[in-house]
């Protein structure tokens, strides 16, 4: 079964949302970046980054701090990360799509942390769906999804995919 | 594409592998320029250097990329080990395969040392130069280094001068320049090249100044000492003056021609010093790419588990 979660236009007004709370919270922060996780998380930070304006936006692929490369049959693909500024004492806001099971942010956090000291790293993502497995909870929630755990939940983004929607399917 | 097992030479890749690599490398190559250049994704892989002949840049070299994928490595001193008791190769693997080692790295002066462990063997093998068959690393550092500088090998002209019979850098970047296409060709006295040589693909040359002013890229090889046993040429300063990139031929050739390398450098035999420091040189950068190479080669091989999902 599928179902049609979010539609362009309400994904458009949650990243609207999840921009204005993080330039609340951020108001007097001059070393303000984004960072987002490979590769739904790269347009999403791009999109706040238009809405904050004027701050650095870098690219984080995770690959190579996954805890489960030595489940997976085949090497993954490597993308890589391109953070083109220094991280030291800056901000940051790490973007991804969906948060699950709080792995990936986990292993981006580990990889963040090799590239620099930020003076503080917040979490910002646009759906929510539940089923965490490590103690990480994001600052910035756009949608809270009630999800199963062997549920799917498709971000479709402009960039990526030629549309915005998020769909949910249940198997 | 179908995972790859082990890396024994360029021969057995296709050219989607060998462009799977490269891009995989160029990756790790960022890698490299972080303030932190390890990253931990072969962590609890062991991985062992086995080198029965010497070896600066490449032992060193794996050994780096081992370590900044956070896997362990272990070098097996051959002058100090049991192989001078009469261990056989075979016995020698098998015995630090026991101690759970993932992979094997192994430099070996017969051909064909890589394959046999690879048949008999548990663990990954990677072949870092068997006699003179092949060194699919070097080529694949080659490579690399060229395509970072131009983009492409596509329809670049590459000459390989120096001792093409004796040399397994030259057999293995011959047949990966072609299956990248580039145009190779090769040049040395007659006693250093290999009959049959143009049917790895490439044209021959006898004399350098019939051919070093129409290519792209100028491949010099190291005159093998070791390896010559008999006296294949007259003398040091004859092989300089006929097939050395002597500072003359230098000041004729095109500065857009880039030089390469694979070291140690005879500096007055194959290469005049003079080129040590040119721009066009990229000696350094194969040196510095190899690391990124390695890692990649390390990470395709040993990243994953075979059964697993």
């Amino acid at each position: 079964m599928r179902r049609r979660i979010l539609s362009a236009q309400k994904v458009t007004e949650l990243i609207d949302r999840l921009a204005e709370e993080i330039g609340r919270r951020n108001q007097d922060r001059k070393d303000l970046a984004l960072v987002g996780i490979k590769r739904r998380g790269v347009p999403l930070a791009k999109r706040l980054a238009a809405r904050l304006g004027n701050c650095p936006v870098g690219a984080i692929d995770i690959t190579l701090y996954r805890d489960d490369l030595q489940l997976v049959a085949e090497a993954p693909i490597v993308r890589g990360s391109e953070i083109g500024f220094d991280i030291t004492g800056k901000t940051l806001v790490l973007v991804d799509d969906v948060i699950f099971t709080g792995r990936t942010v986990r292993a981006a956090l580990s990889e963040l942390l090799d590239y620099g000291r930020p003076r503080e790293i917040q979490l910002a993502v646009l759906v929510d769906r539940g089923h965490r497995e490590l103690p990480i909870q994001p600052d910035f929630v756009g949608r809270r999804i009630e999800t199963r755990r062997d549920d799917l939940v498709d971000i479709y983004l402009q960039e990526t995919d030629g549309r915005d929607e998020v769909v949910l399917t249940r198997r | 594409m179908s995972r790859l097992r082990h890396l024994l030479g360029i021969a057995e890749l296709s050219r989607e592998e060998i462009l799977k690599i490269l891009e995989t490398a160029q990756k790790f190559r960022e890698v490299l320029d972080r303030p932190i250049p390890v990253v931990p994704a072969l962590r609890g892989k062991t991985i062992a250097l086995l080198f029965f002949e010497p070896s600066t840049r490449t032992a060193t070299s794996f050994n780096l990329a081992a370590s900044r994928l956070s896997a362990q490595c272990v070098n097996f001193a051959v002058a100090l080990s049991s192989v001078k008791k009469g261990e056989t190769l075979l016995d020698t693997a098998r015995n630090i395969e026991a101690m759970r080692v993932d992979g094997l790295v192994i430099r070996h002066a017969f051909a064909g040392a890589a394959h046999f462990l690879a048949q008999r063997l548990k663990a990954f093998v990677v072949n870092a130069g068997d006699g003179c068959h092949e060194h699919p690393t070097q080529a694949l550092l080659d490579a690399f280094t060229l395509r970072e500088h131009f983009g492409t090998l596509e329809g670049k002209r590459v000459l390989i001068v120096g001792d093409i019979a004796h040399s397994r850098v030259a057999r293995s970047n011959i047949l990966c320049f072609n299956k990248l296409g580039a145009k190779v060709a090769v040049c040395g006295p007659a006693t250093l090249l290999p009959p049959y040589v143009e049917e790895l693909g490439c044209e021959v040359f006898y004399r350098l100044d019939r051919i070093l002013y129409e290519v792209d890229v100028v491949s010099m090889l190291r005159v093998q000492a070791e390896r010559i046993g008999a006296s294949l040429f007259p003398s040091l300063r004859e092989y300089r003056q006929l097939y050395g990139l002597t500072r003359e031929r230098l000041a004729k050739l095109d500065p857009k021609v880039v030089i390469t390398h694979p070291g140690p450098v005879n500096w007055g035999v194959e290469l005049d010093y003079d080129v040590s420091d040119l721009p066009q040189t990229l000696i350094m950068n194969q040196v510095k790419n190899g690391v990124a190479v390695r890692m990649a080669v390390l990470f395709l091989l040993a990243g994953g588990q075979e059964g697993a999902e």
